[in-house]
């Protein structure tokens, strides 16, 4: 066959397979090098950095505000978490208190970018199952999400909706009307996915027992998220360290049983039902009022000391640590990326697999390149 | 203070930035309100029409090709007695009648699979976007984009033929030639309507299973030279999958083979004519109980041989990026696309003979519109059920794919030959 080294230390039972960065499940720039045995895999090397663009050293040349935008392109399937998380540690540092509209419309936006994230997950997984239908069923509805925030704020993927201090915009009547239809075109539709794809006896056959994570696995291997419930470990950050106000809303953690892909998706299918309600009982909710705190300057300058705050970011759990030297930009930005974290397992869950489960595996995880290598 | 941030940014001339593009929820609130959804619906009520009454009024299609060949001899007949006249050697003319009439009939059945593979691609695009709820093409030609897998052809003949560099060569040539060869040499006693084939075999249903089974070497051909690792993996899932399911699926047909006796195409068709208690068609699906189940069997192994999906492991898009078909470029890729529409339709085909009672017309009234238009609906309807199949279902993994044929298909396959002997002892 190849002159290349296609069988590693001369065993010619042995296929060396790259599985990306160009190939059309890896979700992004993702290169994980296979070693097969016939169909099985033997090893398994996750190659990262392919995407990476040193946005914590890029933050140290920017204003605070400046920052927020270089979020967007972290998880730019989700951005609005970001956005949060950022500005939730800047607000530690600078101790502003965000007037109750602000969060709510925080809180609304956040959960509609969950749902638009969650579907993309949903049809993505479709896709590399070989069912391509659920794909764009879940993109007709994320498109609705995407054209509700372009109506927002003008833009569809990378917001910079929420800053310091508050969100850019407060929201039209029509909008409010327009997300109205969309929750009651979008309810119905979950059974559908339920029927076309989660129920399905070839989906279940290519899911359910494949890439289990134990409970202890998912702990150790410090995974959130989604990853994380599906192995029936009960953490969310909106439960145990709530922020921007959620925990004024009755919302319930659905978590997975035995921690397979299936348990990892079905986890996502009915955290957008919660995603739903807590985005209808926050717009029937919503309190007058400012939408950006008082005394948030154009330049700010936080008083030095550092800050950390966590969001439950679509992906997981999104922390953000903020330094400060009491300058107009960051001394230092760290951020913990849920991708990053939850993608490590993979190293130890693909040994053993065949190469059709990696896609299953890979894809249940739900990594976002952007996030992973920012 | 929220000066500080810029207002949001309106199309102030639409009003509202989803002017531009309708959501889900308005497009298809009221369909029918919509002149062009009733324009477009009347336009297919009139094709389907229109198709019926030319079937009327052309009649069945195997007088018209004996017509032809009686003209065929009288006309070498004539020249034959002319040509010496002039002086002209006599000799060389015995056979011309013969020659002509096979070369018609190869052309015909290129031609059939040629437009069959325009024909299904624009079909399950169009099918596939109107189940995703799009439009698929809609620009080139015109009319819903009639024109443009005819157009993509095009741009596949002008398309570089890349070679990887360090491929066998030749093998690598070779095999879309192997993969194309045995899908037009198959169609040869394929039945398009009542007596109408272009070759009338004694062993027809063993003749196109044997003949069809011939392209995986080419497929395994294709994976091996094409010095990918993804495709010589789905070239060879390809052979460990369309070897297997080979024996289902001829086991599938052994019950019609039973009930009628005989392995001729055509005497299959004709044995599925006629109607239970005037109305109910004797097609060999209605054959309880062997007839549903062996006809299922057959439609789960021709989805296998097919490489469709939930089969369609050997160019698994998501695992194998395009499986044997990835290092193939213009025209040698075309021809492997193409084989795989030209078995959709045998396979389609195959099912209407064997199973759908051929060109027999669903109810007696209906049979003044002639067999070849009963066959080929009922072929379309079966490519229908694949399209369908392939935008609704996911993928087998390459292991469940092979328990589910070894460990389901086969043992009841052998069930069906059985029930079908029960039913031929006793009924």
């Amino acid at each position: 066959m190849s002159k290349v080294d296609a069988f590693p230390g001369g065993k010619f039972d042995q296929l060396f397979v790259n599985l990306g960065p160009q190939h059309p499940s890896t979700h992004g720039v993702l290169r994980v090098g296979l070693t097969l045995e016939g169909e099985v895999i033997t090893k398994a090397e996750p190659d990262i950095g392919y995407l990476h663009r040193g946005t914590s050293k890029l933050a140290e040349a920017r204003g605070y505000h400046q920052c927020v935008a270089l979020t967007d392109r972290w998880d730019y399937v989700s951005a609005m978490p970001n956005n949060l998380a950022l500005c939730l540690a800047a607000e530690k540092l600078l101790g502003v208190e965000i007037p109750p509209r602000a969060q709510h419309l925080r809180v609304v936006m956040c959960e509609l970018n969950r749902i638009a994230s969650h579907l993309l997950f949903l049809g993505t997984y479709g896709i590399d199952l070989g069912a391509f239908t659920p794909f764009l069923h879940a993109f007709r509805e994320r498109e609705m999400i995407l054209d509700l925030y372009e109506m927002l704020c003008g833009a569809r993927l990378t917001y910079n909706y929420i800053r310091i201090g508050g969100v850019m915009a407060d929201i039209s009547p029509e909008w409010a009307s327009k997300t109205g239809e969309f929750l009651g075109f979008f309810k119905p539709r979950m059974k559908e996915y339920d029927d076309l794809l989660s129920f399905n006896p070839i989906f279940l056959a290519r899911t359910q027992g494949v890439g289990l994570i134990s409970k202890e696995a998912a702990v150790d291997w410090g995974l959130s998220g989604p990853n994380l419930r599906g192995s029936g470990v009960d953490y969310d950050v909106r439960k145990s360290d709530p922020y921007s106000g959620y925990d004024r809303f009755d919302f319930s953690v659905p978590l997975g049983k035995a921690g397979s892909c299936w348990d990892r998706y079905y986890c996502r299918a009915l955290e957008m039902r919660q995603s739903v309600r807590i985005v209808e009982a926050a717009l029937a909710g919503l309190p007058e009022g400012d939408i950006v705190a008082k005394g948030v300057a154009k330049t700010v300058k936080p008083p030095p000391g550092e800050a950390y705050a966590h969001v439950e970011a679509s992906r997981g759990d999104l922390g953000i640590y903020l330094v400060s030297d009491g300058g107009p930009s960051p001394y230092r930005l760290h951020v913990r990326a849920p991708s990053f974290v939850n993608l490590a397992i993979l190293q130890e869950m693909l040994v053993g697999c065949k190469v059709a489960d990696v896609v299953a595996i890979l894809g249940s995880i739900d990594i976002v390149l952007g996030e992973t290598d920012r | 203070m929220s000066e500080l941030y810029p207002k949001p940014v309106f199309s102030k001339k639409a009003g509202r930035l989803l002017k531009t593009r309708l959501w889900p929820t308005e497009r298809w609130a009221s369909p029918w309100s919509q002149p062009q959804y009733r324009r477009s619906a009347g336009m297919l009520a009139g094709i389907i029409f229109g198709i019926l009454l030319v079937g009327v009024v052309v009649g069945e299609l195997s007088k018209w090709g004996d017509l032809l060949y009686r003209l065929l001899l009288t006309g070498t007949a004539w020249l034959h007695q002319t040509l010496p006249a002039y002086g002209a050697p006599a000799g060389f003319l015995g056979d011309a009648a013969d020659i002509t009439w096979i070369s018609f009939k190869v052309i015909v059945i290129v031609a059939v699979i040629n437009l069959n593979g325009l024909w299904a691609v624009w079909w399950e695009r169009k099918l596939s976007a109107h189940m995703q709820s799009r439009l698929g093409p809609m620009y080139a030609g015109g009319f819903h984009g009639w024109a443009q897998t005819a157009l993509d052809a095009v741009k596949l003949l002008l398309k570089e033929d890349a070679r990887p560099a360090d491929a066998d060569g030749a093998v690598h040539r070779l095999a879309p030639v192997v993969v194309i060869v045995p899908a037009v040499l198959a169609f040869a006693p394929v039945l398009f309507g009542k007596e109408l084939a272009a070759a009338k075999l004694d062993v027809g249903a063993l003749y196109v299973l044997a003949v069809s089974g011939v392209s995986v070497i080419g497929i395994v051909m294709a994976g091996w030279a094409s010095n990918n690792k993804f495709s010589l993996l789905g070239g060879l899932r390809s052979a460990a999958q369309v070897v297997s399911y080979e024996i289902p699926r001829i086991f599938a047909v052994v019950p019609v083979l039973m009930f009628v006796g005989s392995l001729d195409l055509a005497v299959i068709d004709q044995a599925q004519q006629g109607y239970w208690w005037g109305f109910f068609p004797r097609w060999f699906v209605f054959w309880f109980p062997a007839g549903p189940l062996a006809f299922l069997l057959f439609l789960i192994a021709s989805l296998a041989e097919t490489n469709r999906v939930p089969f369609d492991i050997p160019e698994a898009e998501s695992e194998l990026v395009a499986g044997f078909m990835t290092e193939y470029s213009g025209m040698k890729w075309a021809l492997f696309f193409l084989a795989e529409y030209a078995y959709v339709l045998l396979a389609c085909f195959m099912l209407s003979v064997f199973f759908l009672g051929g060109g027999a017309a669903p109810l007696p009234f209906l049979a003044i519109v002639p067999s070849w238009i009963w066959m080929l609906a009922k072929a379309l309807a079966m490519m229908f059920l694949f399209m369908w199949l392939r935008w609704t279902l996911p993928r087998f993994r390459v292991d469940q794919l092979m328990d589910f044929n070894w460990k389901f298909l086969l043992p009841w396959s052998f069930a069906c030959v059985g029930l079908a002997g029960i039913m031929l002892l006793w009924i």
